[in-house]
């Protein structure tokens, strides 16, 4: 069994013991897997927004699309849909995925488009040096907010539970064997999938040894992933606070058509001819 | 010059603008050149809405002020109108009251009550009132009922029912005949379809748009004729995910083209520098109308040229095309794609409302256009995407590719597409990127870039939709004429040549700062005079006349 080499020369930038390393290691293992089990390599595309993640397009050797803060998902869609023979797997942060990009969030959800989302949650800005995020506390006192964020923090469980996505899930950069499995579940699922993985900012927002102790697994607990009421009511039990019990796993996942089956009703555009003349269409116009 | 002019008015939800084609195409199958023009404020039902019909002999490009016939659909359309009635024009009043217009015959029928008392769709009064114009014009009901069977899909014989209706009424209130022309009858578009079909012609694959006025109707076009075109539609969430999902299409290696009006540009800017670093070649369409901000949206304008020019931060290369008619709408749209993929750079279609909308026949030959080869990978050794070469265009591979790892950014990068922040290696994508302009303009200078009318020591510069009315007006004042097709890279050389033995140039437009004499100044072009108009109405030839015996 040979495994692919996805190294490539670019000097790793990230923090000493940064949660990007974690996701990093998961994606290059779950790429080497996938390719293993049948998918050709070129068929793989990563994307990434802007932000310390956006690095890691730099840091595997496959096609990829180092994109712009928050746009990830419509040019995943675009990548998607123009062929839809390509694994498509976008990686953004959480200011990138729930706050520049929210809306392309929401609708990649609501179309169900065939790609994955992850997003390395850390809560905060890290690439500009500390600010609070979406997904920061209330409360969080960062360099735009000294006095504290006024604002409480998104859900992006619950919220693309209830943008209609088919894929919900949430892993922990720590737990390298379960984001694997994680993101290969993710890959195998048919329509939108989002993988939301906790990974802590050793320099601005260390929670590593809060999710070490208070992080469990949904999966060992016999959630139902296909209750879309019981994902929701775990989705809600907690959010972004460093309290409680923080649920890990598949909250939600669901059969739906996707975007790209819809749009392209059997059509596959790579291959679609040119057409010879428009003297059919200029009929109509006499 | 025969030339004949109808005008339809009424409410929106009347069915001005088809009433308005149909005519048009009447008379595009009597053997004249068409242009129709459609007045309509923003809402969707009420309000006035008038459609004006122009046909000629030769070939017309704007629509005349003066009309032989109004249908009125109602009663302020003949007050709002009457105004270009002459001595023997015809109006043609949905109603029963004889209303007097001095100087005109009124033919007051009561159209409404006609179709209401069938128990018709309200729309079949339109039908009825061509069939009355017929009449009047003597022109064979054949034709009129052969446009119906063509254009309509619901009610059509009840529609064939009242053109023969109307038509006996109009035979008895002729006022002149007009002739059948030994011309066979030829497309009638939109600069919007006009593009749709140039671009479709070039291989385009998607297009991908957000509803807005004067775009709009290219995103329906597209959508209603995907299967015939091979091209499929996409509306997304917004602009910002219209081009970003362009450009992720086309690094997969589809031929992809946006469409938008000022305001929804703004939004693709972010975007449109993405593909200045990424090097993914993507079309834009920017059909202008006025603004700032929402501005006057069903209108026209000529108003964001110089944003177009300077959109994106960072320095890099464009194409900027600008047509004025349906055949440079066509051969343009084709180009604009071709040029994106040869040159992997952003290329802007930038239109108007008035060419966007208006109708008017085309005589362009679609064997000028087909897709033209990029520059691609051939599978041997190392790919790396951003290889310098001396054109500075790199050869492509889509992912998929075996062999080949796509890597695309928009950080700075090396060869490869791996991020770098290296002095040198800045230097040497910048200067990568900036030196395709050089071969872009080689290309250019085998193609036609700016087009000459007439001759003389006065010429007026104009560009896009305004050419039609001043090359009208200028042939009457035995002027010429030059208008640059291509706006970015501008053609220098081409303008020179133009402006050989040119002592008077006078610049046209439809804005307040004179966008194209700024931009003429900073290639050393000086004009002498600026003739301008802001008030989201395109000029007419009449109105220009005028304007430059002042001048002149």
């Amino acid at each position: 069994m040979t495994v692919v080499s996805l190294e490539t020369y670019a000097e790793n930038t990230w923090c000493p013991g940064c949660g990007d390393f974690g996701i990093l290691a998961a994606a290059k293992a779950a790429i080497q897997e996938l390719v293993r089990e049948g998918t050709p390599l070129e068929n793989i595309v990563i994307l990434s927004g802007i932000g310390c993640h956006g690095k890691i397009v730099d840091y595997i050797n496959v096609n990829s699309f180092y994109s712009l803060h928050g746009r990830v998902l419509p040019a995943a869609t675009g990548i998607k849909m123009a062929n839809p023979e390509l694994t498509v797997i976008g990686f953004a942060g959480d200011g990138d995925a729930y706050g520049e990009g929210v809306e392309h969030f929401v609708f990649s959800a609501k179309r169900n488009t065939d790609i994955v989302l992850v997003v390395h949650n850390n809560m905060v800005y890290g690439l500009t040096t500390g600010q609070y995020t979406p997904t920061s506390p209330k409360g969080y006192q960062g360099k735009s907010t000294p006095k504290g964020s006024p604002e409480e923090p998104m859900n992006p469980i619950a919220l693309a539970l209830a943008s209609g996505a088919t894929f919900v899930a949430r892993g922990y950069a720590a737990n390298k064997k379960h984001l694997i499995w994680l993101i290969k579940e993710a890959v195998k699922h048919r329509g939108f999938a989002l993988v939301d993985v906790l990974q802590p900012c050793v320099t601005f927002y260390n929670t590593f040894p809060y999710f070490s102790k208070h992080v469990y697994d949904l999966q060992e607990e016999g959630h139902d992933t296909s209750d879309f009421m019981a994902a929701m009511e775990k989705a809600r039990e907690w959010n972004h606070r460093l309290e409680g019990r923080v649920p890990i796993g598949i909250f939600y996942k669901v059969e739906k058509p996707t975007f790209e089956e819809e749009l392209l009703k059997g059509r596959r555009p790579r291959q679609m001819p040119y057409i010879d003349t428009v003297s059919h269409v200029l009929k109509q116009h006499i | 010059m025969r030339e004949y002019s109808v005008l339809i008015g009424g409410q929106a939800g009347d069915g001005v603008r088809q009433a308005g084609q149909m005519v048009a195409r009447i008379f595009n199958r009597l053997g004249y050149y068409v242009f129709g023009y459609d007045d309509y404020p923003s809402l969707i039902r009420g309000g006035h809405n008038f459609s004006l019909v122009r046909a000629a002999e030769k070939r017309v490009l704007n629509h005349n002020p003066e009309v032989d016939v109004i249908i009125a659909l109602n009663k302020e359309t003949v007050e709002k109108h009457a105004w270009r009635l002459n001595n023997n024009s015809l109006v043609i009043f949905d109603g029963r009251e004889q209303i007097g217009v001095e100087g005109s015959k009124v033919l007051a029928v009561p159209m409404s009550a006609e179709v209401r008392k069938r128990r018709y769709h309200p729309l079949t009064r339109n039908t009825y009132a061509l069939g009355i114009m017929a009449g009047a014009l003597q022109i064979p009901l054949e034709i009129l009922k052969d446009v119906v069977r063509s254009m309509l899909r619901k009610h059509v014989e009840e529609n064939l029912e009242l053109a023969e209706l109307g038509y006996e009424e109009g035979k008895n209130h002729a006022i002149r005949r007009v002739e059948k022309l030994d011309n066979d009858p030829r497309p009638v578009l939109t600069g919007n379809e006009a593009v749709a079909l140039g671009a479709a012609k070039a291989g385009l694959r998607f297009y991908i748009g957000y509803p807005m006025t004067p775009a709009s109707s290219l995103l329906h076009y597209l959508a209603a004729h995907e299967d015939e075109l091979n091209v499929i539609t996409v509306h997304p969430e917004n602009e910002i995910g219209v081009a970003m999902m362009a450009i992720g299409a086309a690094y997969a290696g589809a031929r992809t083209m946006v469409g938008t009006a000022g305001g929804g540009f703004a939004l693709m800017v972010e975007s449109l520098s993405l593909t200045g670093q990424n090097e993914i070649p993507v079309v834009f369409v920017v059909n202008q109308r006025p603004a700032p901000a929402t501005g006057v949206p069903t209108y026209t304008a000529q108003s964001d040229l110089h944003f177009v020019l300077n959109a994106g931060h960072g320095e890099f290369p464009r194409v900027v095309v600008s047509p004025g008619d349906v055949d440079e709408a066509f051969y343009l749209a084709g180009k604009a794609l071709n040029l994106a993929w040869k040159y992997q750079v952003p290329a802007i279609i930038l239109s108007d409302k008035h060419l966007a909308e208006s109708y008017m026949t085309a005589t362009f030959d679609e064997s000028r256009v087909k897709p033209e080869e990029p520059v691609l990978w051939k599978p041997n050794g190392e790919f790396k995407r951003y290889l310098d070469t001396e054109t500075g265009v790199s050869p492509m591979a889509f992912p998929g590719t075996p062999g080949a790892i796509v890597k695309v950014t928009s950080y700075e990068h090396d060869e490869y597409g791996i991020t770098t922040e290296e002095p040198e290696v800045i230097t040497k994508m910048v200067e990568k990127r900036m030196r395709k302009v050089k071969y872009i303009v080689e290309e250019l200078k085998r193609e036609e870039t700016v087009k000459v009318y007439g001759e003389g020591e006065t010429a007026i510069v104009t560009w896009g939709s305004t050419k039609g009315a001043v090359v009208e007006a200028a042939e009457k004042l035995g002027l010429k004429v030059i208008q640059p097709l291509y706006l970015e890279p501008f053609p220098t050389w081409a303008m020179e040549k133009a402006l050989k033995g040119v002592k008077k140039l006078i610049d046209v437009e439809v804005n307040y700062g004179g966008a194209l004499a700024r931009l003429l100044k900073t290639y050393g072009i000086h004009v002498d005079a600026k003739i301008l108009r802001y008030d989201g109405r395109p000029w007419t030839p009449h109105e220009l006349e005028e304007k430059l015996r002042e001048v002149v």
